[in-house]
């Protein structure tokens, strides 16, 4: 800690740079950098084929008719989507993509604990996601992303379901490898000098995400075995008709899909405040509030589960509890919230893309947290159960949180990741694009599902086509707001302006190496010379005299 | 990292692990570390189809439903015992091979290896002789979920133990200085060994 070496000078200095060659991408690599970059871009493009299949449901949405497709199809549309976009975009992106390629290189290590488990844990992926889009040729799954039986086990496509819950177990093997991994690298691999709390939030962020996918995950793994046995041998676990009881799938599956929420989330929350104080230049507000509140997110997300069956016949009693529990999680997240806004408050901002999504992100998120406070108490979620409200809400809390925040985070992270800057002009027009088209589509949900068009229907009454309309046009928008990203981002990789080391003059370790990183992140060995978030000199020299001091 | 994709992957694990000592100051095996906590989300695959049996039964009117022929306690019994004692013995091989007794741990492992497959042999034994089977009705298919899933688990432990027998008797590997297959499959033994007490408990007893 007494090093006067400032983070922008690069320890590869003086040495031939090694750079991975272009080949390394598509090969079983072991490099967590070149992992991550597999996850990024692979779970990226399971997003334009999410999002194909949203635009789909939208066209099809806008008008009360079913003209476009037939209602089965549109059944398979919406679950594929939403299948598409939980496990094969948002996780992996989240915690394969920016958790493998920054954790090691922000706590100073060289690798993962695990590099071939890593690898293992990518490569499953992609079978998954294979299998998924195959199953269209063999009637996908249509029973919406949660497969609730008995229809799902008494549904037609009898193929498609058992393909897709062969796929939810290798995403979710997958998703436990990578947990495994994650908790012992964060907990056992810190440079010298670097504690719990000295090390870049992004890292407690991804603890807390490891811990709940790695206590969760396999209850959806028992539940999808289940499944599948009484899909394909008859068995009679979630078949009411032969004793079995379909609550109990309902509990297992949100045992998983509760904290697979906060799986998408947390990890979001961690780049947030990696991006904030680098373009405001002022230390985070809150380091330990935070740092803590994702751990009571992680410990208070495992208890919370039942909030989604409040109508399946669950006890008053247990309601009340589960309400309760729901409702205290507004409280870690509005530390999180308010301390972005206050390191944000008399900041020199920097209003480039990487901010302004982080922004997009505040806003939109506490929108979709306030109208999650309305959904978890039970009385409301009684009366808009199923309906476009929660459409709305966990759009606002999937699109505007985790996609606005992974957005955030490739524009702060691309220039370390390729070497080249993103093109800030496409950048801002993308970043408008994406927030009119944003709340655009989902906004207005809202009042449709106050009015009570029930979600997951192909034709609806009349009375609500209007506001449909005004939804199905933000789809287009968002839609077409993904190209000026796709051609920047490809542009930007090859042609565009070189990166430094550090664009942005931020202070965790990931900004000391080269950009991008050589195979094993350093030449020498990485020096912490200050800590994560100690931006502004008087703050420097006040931090210095208390260690001094100490 | 230039090269084909054997060399690759063989590069890198090594450099880490040889980086490691740049790392954190004192470091206990990784490995072990890791497969703890890889237990514990085995754990809540357990406890996922735990909470699930106990669910069906107290929902259910009678349990186990009626005509469901009762189940035999003597031979579970007794490879119950086996199965606890073979913990014992793994475990004397882990001390084994800590003071550097390879031959010792050797035969500690093949000692636990026929203890496991006996346990396996009387489940088999017992599938067979069972008068339900898997779709009979809901206690006899979670019934063979659970015992089946911990089979499933003591054949994995089998093959652990299996393939670190062959590794030091033909490669002699681990010795007192390097012994992480045998502390794991060790751990491994005692996991499989603690989900089959509470899964006997709950299933015959209770």
């Amino acid at each position: 800690m007494t090093q006067t070496l400032t983070p922008t000078q690069s320890s590869t200095a003086g040495a031939e740079p090694q750079k991975t060659p272009w080949w390394e991408f598509f090969t079983f690599s072991v490099d967590h950098k070149v992992i991550g970059i597999q996850y990024l871009v692979t779970s990226f493009m399971f997003y334009l084929i999410g999002g194909a299949l949203a635009s789909a449901v939208r066209v099809e949405l806008a008008t009360p008719d079913s003209d476009l497709v037939d209602p089965a199809f549109y059944n398979s549309l919406f679950t594929m989507h939403g299948t598409v976009m939980i496990f094969l975009w948002i996780v992996p992106a989240v915690t394969g993509g920016f958790g493998n390629y920054l954790v090691p290189l922000m706590i100073g290590a060289r690798d993962m604990a695990f590099p071939k488990l890593n690898a293992i844990a990518f490569w499953l992926t992609i079978p998954a996601g294979l299998l998924l889009m195959g199953s269209f040729f063999v009637g996908p799954a249509s029973t919406g992303w949660t497969a609730y039986p008995p229809l799902s086990i008494l549904t037609d496509e009898h193929v498609g379901q058992a393909i897709w819950i062969l796929s939810i177990l290798l995403v979710g093997t997958s998703s436990i490898l990578a947990a495994v991994n994650f908790i012992v690298t964060i907990w056992s691999m810190r440079m010298k000098g670097m504690d719990l709390f000295s090390m870049p939030l992004f890292c407690w962020a991804m603890m807390a995400t490891s811990v709940l996918a790695l206590l969760a995950t396999p209850v959806l793994a028992g539940a999808m075995v289940l499944l599948g046995f009484d899909l394909l041998i008859g068995t009679n676990f979630f078949n009411p008709t032969g004793g079995g009881d379909p609550v109990v799938y309902q509990h297992l599956f949100w045992f998983y899909s509760h904290p697979a929420v906060y799986v998408m989330i947390l990890p979001v929350f961690g780049i947030i405040s990696e991006v904030i104080p680098p373009h405001s230049r002022k230390p985070i507000f809150g380091y330990k509030a935070i740092a803590y509140s994702s751990m009571m997110i992680c410990a208070l997300g495992l208890f919370v589960w039942a909030h989604h069956m409040f109508t399946s016949g669950t006890p008053d009693w247990l309601r009340v509890f589960f309400m309760v529990a729901t409702l205290l999680v507004a409280v870690p997240t509005g530390i999180k919230v308010f301390s972005w806004v206050a390191t944000l408050w008399g900041g020199k901002l920097r209003l480039d893309s990487p901010l302004l999504f982080a922004m997009g992100f505040i806003s939109t998120f506490l929108i979709g947290g306030l109208s999650g406070v309305m959904l978890g108490s039970a009385p409301v979620d009684i009366h808009v159960h199923d309906t476009y409200f929660v459409v709305a809400h966990f759009h606002y809390v999937l699109f505007g949180g985790s996609v606005f925040g992974i957005y955030a985070g490739l524009y702060h992270w691309f220039p370390k990741m390729t070497g080249r800057m993103l093109n800030e002009f496409w950048g801002k027009i993308h970043f408008v694009l994406t927030f009119i088209g944003m709340h655009l589509t989902f906004g207005p949900m809202h009042i449709l599902g106050l009015q009570g068009m029930p979600r997951r229907v192909a034709q609806y009454d009349p009375q609500f086509a209007p506001i449909n309309v005004i939804c199905t046009i933000g789809a287009l928008i968002l839609a077409f707001s993904t190209v000026p990203f796709v051609i920047n981002a490809v542009y930007s990789w090859f042609k565009g302006e070189q990166a430094p080391d550090n664009p942005w003059n931020a202070l965790t370790l990931e900004w000391t190496t080269s950009s991008p990183p050589i195979p094993h992140n350093w030449v020498g060995d990485p020096v912490l010379a200050t800590g994560p978030y100690d931006y502004g000199e008087e703050y420097k020299e006040d931090r210095q005299e208390a260690i001094a001091v100490s | 990292m230039q090269g084909s994709i054997a060399t690759t992957t063989t590069i890198s694990e090594d450099t880490i692990h040889a980086h490691e000592s740049t790392g954190h100051a004192e470091h206990p095996d990784l490995r072990v570390f890791g497969l703890i906590v890889f237990l514990i989300s085995e754990g809540m695959l357990f406890f996922g189809l735990f909470a699930a049996y106990l669910t069906f039964r107290s929902v259910a009117t009678s349990w186990p439903p009626e005509g469901t022929p009762e189940l035999e306690l003597l031979l579970p019994g007794i490879n119950t015992i086996i199965l606890v004692s073979s913990s014992f013995v793994i475990h004397q091989a882990d001390s084994a091979i800590k003071e550097n007794k390879v031959k010792a741990a050797q035969l500690w492992f093949l000692a636990t290896f026929i203890m496991g497959a006996i346990f396996i042999a009387g489940q088999i034994y017992e599938y067979q002789h069972l008068e339900f089977g898997l779709t009979t009705n809901l206690f006899a298919s979670t019934f063979y979920v659970l015992t089946g899933f911990h089979g499933l688990h003591v054949i994995i432990g089998l093959t652990l133990i299996a393939s670190v027998l062959v590794r030091s008797l033909k490669a002699g590997h681990y010795s007192s200085t390097s012994h992480f297959g045998i502390e794991a499959a060790s751990i491994y033994w005692h996991f499989v060994d603690i989900v089959w007490i509470i899964l006997f408990l709950l299933l015959y007893i209770l």
